[in-house]
């Protein structure tokens, strides 16, 4: 297959534009007998390049700084715009994206398009500028808003506030479920992310999470429950089914030791190492497992380096002899 | 390091999503068919081979944020596999080669693995 390249945000952005939204609006007009030199000064002072002509409310033709500079060279400034001006009008629709008036500048090379509305009414002029500057305060606002979505997400510990909040993040995870393999985790990732979390941190949260997701798809009967808890500096990630629980938690935690069937082992699971990885990423992790009643596995990760060393301080502290 | 592209190119892989690879550089390499090693060894932007096709692969790839995957001897991923790594954008390239001449190739254009213990995080 081909490689499809990527749009980029700027060739989205001109297909879901609407013309309205970057054009120049209550646009400036002259009439067929203004001068050339009147023409310079309305120009000039309203710091545009050109000009619908309108007689009464009909548009009758365009009149722009090229024209005026013709007329200068050729010393002909007293004539009435109406001899000077094109007649060819291109006109583009108000509610189109800007995607069609790029379009039509690239194939009638024109500097102005005129934009009209379903009637056929006049509403605005467009030029190159136009799209342009609309273009980056769209970009600008995409990114504002991004900004500050982020900025909320990253803050929302600080701005509720309780004794102690969390976040808790529950999934239900389905028996044998191979296809949904990962789902509840990414999506625990995805949050961490989210939340501004340091990425070596996130990695680990993710392996654990993923390990014991699959787990439950693997062995658990009738699937079980990720609940992921959320503190400002604390994740506690718990999976917990309803059976078969496991005989010899020691051994289960040893690696490369596998209960998982043959077909699963094909599919590239049940090397053994799923519990070795979480017991690797965590800070701390228990598994309690009863056979016939279920297991819960229990991990607990640092989200900051500074909680890490507080907690570990702290049982230093505990284990003293008094 | 190796841009992607280059890898592309060189070993004639075939892309199978639409996931640009333009730009890209591959920090490492890693190889194994079994997940929860890939878990523990694959890195961030390092490009991991193996011959599992199916959609878990495509699950630990965007976990640990992988450059992409190489599906090896000729197995292709189904069409929802192909549309779960669209949308995670993963980059998922097949070729008919073996994991071991792949890996051979990838080193020999200069891709290289942690030459520590995967085990240490």
């Amino acid at each position: 297959m081909a490689q499809v390249p990527k749009f980029t945000k700027i060739q989205e952005l001109i297909y879901e534009l609407p013309i309205e939204r970057v054009m120049k609006k209550g646009v400036i007009r002259v009439s067929p007998e203004t001068s050339m030199t009147e023409l310079k000064e309305v120009l000039r002072v309203n710091r545009i390049s050109g000009v619908p002509v309108m007689e009464d409310d009909r548009l009758v033709g365009v009149i722009s700084i090229e024209d005026l500079i013709k007329a200068l060279v050729e010393g002909d400034v007293e004539a009435p715009v109406r001899k000077r001006m094109a007649t060819r009008m291109i006109t583009v629709r108000e509610n189109e994206s800007v995607v069609e008036a790029v379009k039509k500048f690239a194939q009638y090379k024109v500097g102005r398009l005129l934009v009209v509305n379903d009637q056929g009414q006049l509403t605005g002029i467009l030029t190159g500028g136009d799209i342009t500057r609309g273009l980056l305060g769209a970009i600008s606002l995409d990114y504002h808003a991004e900004e500050i979505s982020r900025y909320r997400a990253k803050h929302i510990f600080e701005d509720i506030a309780s004794d102690q909040t969390s976040l808790i993040l529950r999934y239900k995870v389905e028996p044998k479920d191979f296809k949904k393999g990962g789902n509840a985790s990414s999506k625990i990732k995805r949050a961490l992310d989210r939340l501004g979390g340091i990425p070596e941190v996130i990695r680990r949260v993710a392996i654990s999470a993923y390990e014991a997701e699959m787990n439950l798809i693997i062995h658990a009967d009738q699937g079980g429950e990720l609940i992921a808890e959320l503190q400002p500096d604390v994740i506690r990630i718990l999976a917990i089914d309803q059976g078969p629980g496991i005989p010899d938690v020691e051994q289960a935690m040893s690696a490369g030791f596998s209960t998982a069937p043959n077909w699963i082992r094909e599919l590239g699971f049940g090397a053994g190492i799923g519990l070795v990885n979480i017991n690797k990423c965590a800070d701390s992790m228990k598994l309690e497992s009863t056979v016939g009643v279920g297991t819960r596995l229990e991990i607990v990760i640092y989200l900051r380096p500074e909680s890490r060393e507080k907690q570990n301080h702290k049982k230093e502290e505990d284990q003293k002899p008094s | 390091m190796t841009s992607l592209k280059e890898i592309i190119d060189t070993l004639s892989l075939e892309t199978v999503v639409s996931v640009s690879a333009e730009g890209r550089s591959v920090m490492g390499g890693y190889a194994s068919d079994l997940l929860s090693c890939a878990m523990k060894g694959a890195k961030k932007d390092y490009v991991w081979v193996t011959l599992q096709s199916h959609l878990n692969v495509v699950a630990v790839a965007s976990l640990l944020n992988l450059v992409g995957v190489i599906i090896t001897e000729g197995n292709r991923p189904d069409p929802e596999t192909v549309a779960r790594a669209e949308k995670e954008g993963v980059l998922l390239m097949i070729t008919p080669k073996t994991t071991f001449t792949v890996v051979g190739e990838l080193t020999s254009l200069g891709v290289r693995a942690e030459t520590q213990d995967p085990g240490r995080w």
